[in-house]
């Protein structure tokens, strides 16, 4: 049976409800909230600051952190155990990957930036939400960015090349799935994370890829519209 | 540089007044409290105090009872305190200061024996429905004890029984069926600094203080778990005037519930 419908009723092109706030976290220096449907996460960004214990220091540039985390309640399925377990970790370091690109770390020698990324909810895309707040977080905290970073997962669910895939399409069992997270500079046109599990033709993929750019156009519109909001001024000239 | 803050606190305080133009008894407004913020959870609640926003939310869990109650479920409550939320905590374990605050909420809840727990027994001796109550700190603003100890009661208030089949736990399943509490404790935390005492203290408040007294009080004026903090000691006639504070306190934020 082909997939001709999704299962919340949205076109094959279309993302989930999409909501950006900048300066959410009082105490960081940059913060951002994105939710995407019902994906909500938190990115707070602290520094340039020291970078303690002094031998991790790196003389040459600075050094970008990332910790992921879901909140405890924040599955629709069993609790989440608080602490690193070995798939934060994983999403941790491409979240790092992911938002290094556009960053200029030769200009904080010795010194780190750290983006604490929470998930008080969560369903389904929660790496690309994360991304998405990070990357809005790392500009409210005013470091110089070469383009921002806007991500989605697109994928295939049976026959159909989908965006934005939800809960309910990952665990589609009326055929094949396969689900790819992607982060693009979306004004350089360049990808800066990647990761997919599934099985898909070469020509899905290049469908699949093609969907993801445009999508993460109009992701980059709603994180714009959110620092707009926040920074009128720094706008104005555009 | 604490000296210094303390120093201008206790002048400020000396006229009646705080950091932020507060009288010293006076809590930040609004105080928000939203039941049911977070979908995937059993139950929840949203509070914000000022700059403080903490989420609580419940996952209900069956398991194994304990050899010692055959005929109890139970509860555990766990306080996450975030890097995210403030430049002060860090990433890992636990900190001992989560681990008080966690604390602190556990036993007010426990001891005031709010949550019927015979009633989350399934089969004695085997199985049993167990509350975990997970409190996240968003923003660190100050007074993470109140603002934690009002969203564990909004989110027990929330909760509801997912569906349970005798084996498995359906999460998407809702029973409406209320989780059984027959009270509703709440805890309020008084700070003395000098001679001053002070309640929803601030973060930088927070730095300078010389005692605080958490006092955990049932809806009929009882009260059901008392926490001294701070360096320094508290007389008797401290503790009573602090524990009236409290008492006034608590029935000013059940409004809100």
């Amino acid at each position: 049976m082909a997939y001709t419908k999704r299962v919340d009723g949205r076109g094959m092109d279309e993302v989930r409800k999409m909501e950006a706030k900048v300066g959410v976290i009082k105490r960081a220096d940059g913060s951002a909230l994105f939710k995407i449907g019902n994906t909500w996460a938190y990115a707070a960004v602290y520094g340039p600051r020291n970078l303690h214990p002094r031998f991790m220091q790196d003389p040459s540039k600075g050094v970008l952190r990332c910790f992921y985390n879901m909140m405890p309640f924040s599955s629709f399925n069993d609790r989440v155990r608080p602490g690193a377990s070995r798939r934060s970790k994983e999403i941790s370091l491409v979240t790092e990957k992911a938002l290094l690109p556009v960053l200029n770390l030769e200009d904080y020698p010795n010194s780190v930036v750290d983006i604490f990324i929470e998930l008080p909810l969560t369903e389904a895309g929660s790496r690309c939400a994360g991304i998405c707040a990070a990357s809005l977080a790392l500009a409210d905290a005013g470091l110089e960015m070469k383009d921002m970073v806007s991500a989605v997962s697109v994928g295939r669910v049976d026959d159909k090349i989908v965006v934005d895939l939800d809960y309910s399409e990952e665990a589609y069992e009326g055929g094949p799935v396969a689900d790819i997270p992607v982060a693009m500079m979306p004004n350089l046109d360049k990808i800066t994370l990647l990761q997919m599990d599934g099985e898909v033709t070469k020509e899905m993929l290049a469908d699949a890829l093609s969907k993801a750019k445009k999508v993460c156009k109009d992701i980059y519109e709603v994180q714009k519209a959110a620092l707009k909001q926040k920074y009128p001024a720094e706008f104005a000239a555009e | 540089m604490n000296e210094e803050l303390k120093n201008h606190v206790l002048g400020l305080l000396a006229q009646g007044t705080r950091l932020d133009g507060r009288k010293p008894l006076e809590y930040r407004q609004p105080i928000e409290v939203k039941k049911g913020y977070i979908p995937s959870a059993d139950g929840s609640a949203y509070v914000r105090i000022g700059d403080t926003e903490v989420i609580a939310g419940i996952k209900l869990n069956v398991d194994k009872t304990y050899p010692d109650t055959p005929n109890e479920g139970g509860i555990m409550v766990g306080a996450e305190l975030y890097p995210l939320a403030s430049p002060d905590f860090e990433t890992g374990p636990p900190s001992i200061q989560a681990v008080e605050l966690a604390r602190v909420v556990d036993r007010g809840i426990r001891e005031s024996h709010a949550i019927d727990v015979e009633k989350l027994c399934i089969t004695p001796g085997e199985k049993a429905w167990f509350v975990v109550l997970d409190i996240c700190t968003i923003n660190e603003g100050g007074n993470l004890f109140d603002a934690s100890s009002l969203a564990a009661l909004a989110a027990l208030q929330n909760c509801t029984f997912p569906g349970f089949d005798g084996k498995k736990i359906d999460y998407k399943e809702r029973t409406g069926k209320q989780l059984p509490m027959s009270k509703a404790p709440l805890s309020v935390t008084v700070y003395k600094i000098a001679e001053h005492f002070l309640t929803d203290p601030t973060f930088e408040e927070e730095k300078v203080y010389d005692a605080r007294l958490s006092v955990a009080v049932e809806e009929n004026g009882m009260l059901c778990a008392l926490q001294k903090g701070g360096d320094s000691p508290l007389a008797p006639d401290d503790i009573m005037k602090m524990v009236d504070i409290a008492v006034e306190k608590t029935q000013d934020l059940r409004k809100l519930l």
